[in-house]
């Protein structure tokens, strides 16, 4: 099984913790769902939300922070250091925005920034568009993990092109890749986990469902059905139908 | 008849106070800040009693003593009973159709119906209209409030409570933290704007991906415009970026509040436990009664009666958690 900077995840679903209703339902999705890591934002909290992110180091997971609501390499590079220090962990997610309307990732200043912060002794983790190039560049720059979008965050529209994730997939057989944001149901992680990535980040689809804990329960055994899925081989998809039992034999004429 | 020490003089301080009076209790109050003011977090209050659209981002309880609220407001001062207009920009309308399915007691309305409600949204041609849900003045109803007490020969004490009281309820809000170690802060902001060339008569939300944003009328053309919800305790000002989302929020609804004048800025911590629900609990001699978050007005009438219920007949309220008395 492919680790996340020598981690291994038990579980391969990893949840944001914005826009929940409250802490305590929050607590429960995790519960529910026995995601193992959770993103955390810490830009707008400006230093002083303590006391919520105490509760989420209570969960026990292992603790993602991230860098959401970035724009700039300087402004992503000073978070993920506050990061450090708040939650005492190397990991960071990278997220460096650079269009208003669709939240894509400016991949530019991503390369950048990875490659900053990998110097200073950083596990990124980049959230970056489905392009390869990009993605060597990452690779390149220090990072081991990819997390290629879905779809725009807080789309909800699933994958939106199956065949560039297929493709990175292939590209980068031995770099953990999680597909990060556009997730809106369980049966979009669940083609995610078919694809062979190793891990589904989401937060929207749960945070804004009408019974969060319920929904990521739904998303855990998406993933975990999707990862069964794609180590069992499924087969081919193919035009004319395969009769599981031959014909030939048959009383054809009665 | 027995005395009760109320502590903080805020809006759940003075509902508090006010069910007291009213099941017979001798009641003075305590609140080293004085007589409500921008000191507390319920003066920066957008004021709404709006049980059934909160209810799409709350548990039930606020739907169903939230809707108590509106009579309770009514026997104490000025309320506006013109319902709630909900409505959402067209790159929106999955929000809005899934604010519909979160919520009930509303009805569906064209651009014929906002026109009609509203005329300066001729914009927006889908909305929900909330009837039953009012509104309130904040500022007027703490007023009210604190006038009907004194009238009823409560005094205010303008200092700390003394130590060792027989029978307290404690009313401060984040303050209390110092004995509520459950308590956190989130931080809110505000705007209060003055724009006579639109009028709004009911409190608008427009459905925004990440706060509830809404424009509450206060008359003579003037505005609340809130709010935004951070887990942040740091409350010493707004940040440019939530003046930016709160501005063009108002800006989205009509361009002509792009000529406002900018009154006030409120920015303060609502007062919240894990889940968001408020709690009385009683420890030895003290009755806390905190956690009102973003419902002070809509929930501080049954965190008022469930004090009541508690310090007067022993009744436990399910607001009630914890009794160490």
């Amino acid at each position: 099984m492919r680790t996340f900077y020598g981690t291994e995840l038990a579980n391969p679903l990893m949840l944001g913790t914005a826009q929940y209703p409250s802490p305590a339902i929050l607590e429960q999705a995790f519960r529910e769902s026995g995601a193992a890591v959770a993103t955390v934002s810490l830009r707008r909290e400006g230093g002083a939300g303590q006391t919520f992110w105490q509760m989420i180091q209570d969960l026990g997971v292992n603790i993602l922070p991230n860098t959401a609501g970035c724009h700039t390499v300087k402004e992503t590079v000073t978070t993920a250091h506050m990061a450090r220090e708040v939650f005492d962990t190397r990991w960071i997610k990278l997220e460096l925005i650079g269009h208003t309307d669709s939240l894509q990732p400016d991949v530019f200043q991503l390369v950048e920034a990875a490659r900053i912060l990998t110097e200073d002794g950083f596990q990124v983790f980049p959230y970056t568009t489905d392009d390869l190039v990009v993605g060597e560049h990452l690779l390149e720059a220090g990072c081991e993990v990819l997390m290629p979008w879905g779809a725009p965050i807080g789309s909800g529209r699933g994958l939106n092109n199956e065949y560039a994730l297929r493709a990175m997939r292939s590209e980068f057989p031995d770099t953990p890749l999680v597909v990060d944001a556009g997730i809106g149901r369980p049966s979009h992680a669940a083609h995610a986990m078919e694809l062979g990535y190793d891990a589904v980040l989401l937060n929207t689809a749960v945070a804004r469902a009408g019974e969060p804990p319920m929904m990521a329960k739904a998303m855990a055994l998406a993933v975990e059905a999707g990862r069964l899925a794609f180590e069992a081989d499924p087969i081919e998809a193919r035009d004319m139908a395969e009769a599981s039992t031959p014909v030939i034999g048959k009383a054809f004429l009665s | 008849m027995s005395d009760v020490a109320v502590i903080g003089a805020g809006v759940a301080g003075l509902a508090v106070a006010t069910e007291l009076v009213a099941g017979g209790a001798k009641v003075d109050v305590y609140d080293p800040a004085g007589p409500p003011g921008p000191h507390g977090c319920s003066w920066w209050a957008g004021g709404m009693l709006a049980p059934w659209c909160e209810f799409e981002n709350a548990e039930e309880p606020v739907l169903r003593l939230g809707q108590k609220a509106i009579e309770w407001w009514a026997s104490k001062t000025e309320i506006t009973r013109k319902g709630t207009l909900v409505v959402a920009s067209a790159r929106d309308l999955p929000d809005l159709r899934r604010f519909a399915r979160r919520t009930e007691a509303y009805y569906e309305v064209a651009r014929e119906d906002i026109a009609q409600l509203e005329p300066d949204l001729s914009r927006f041609g889908k909305g929900l209209h909330f009837e039953q849900e009012a509104h309130l003045d904040p500022r007027k109803a703490l007023q009210d409030l604190y006038r009907g007490l004194v009238d009823n020969k409560v005094t205010f004490h303008r200092q700390l409570a003394p130590p060792r009281l027989p029978l307290s309820v404690d009313c401060r809000g984040l303050h209390a933290r110092d004995t509520l170690h459950d308590l956190r802060g989130v931080k809110g902001e505000m705007l209060i704007i003055r724009c006579p060339d639109v009028i709004l008569t009911r409190p608008i939300r427009l459905l925004h991906p990440r706060m509830p944003l809404y424009i509450v009328p206060r008359g003579d053309g003037i505005y609340m415009l809130g709010a935004t919800m951070i887990e942040s305790e740091d409350s010493s000002r707004i940040t440019a970026r939530s003046m930016l989302e709160l501005l063009s929020a108002a800006y989205a609804l009509n361009p002509a509040f792009g000529e406002a004048e900018v009154l006030e800025i409120g920015v303060d911590l609502r007062p919240a436990f894990a889940d968001n629900l408020p709690r009385i609990r009683r420890l030895g001699r003290t009755v806390y009664a905190n956690g009102l978050y973003r419902h002070g007005y809509l929930l501080a009438p049954a965190l008022a009666q469930g004090v009541a219920d508690l310090v007067l007949e022993n009744k436990y309220s399910e607001m009630v958690d914890e009794d160490r008395a």
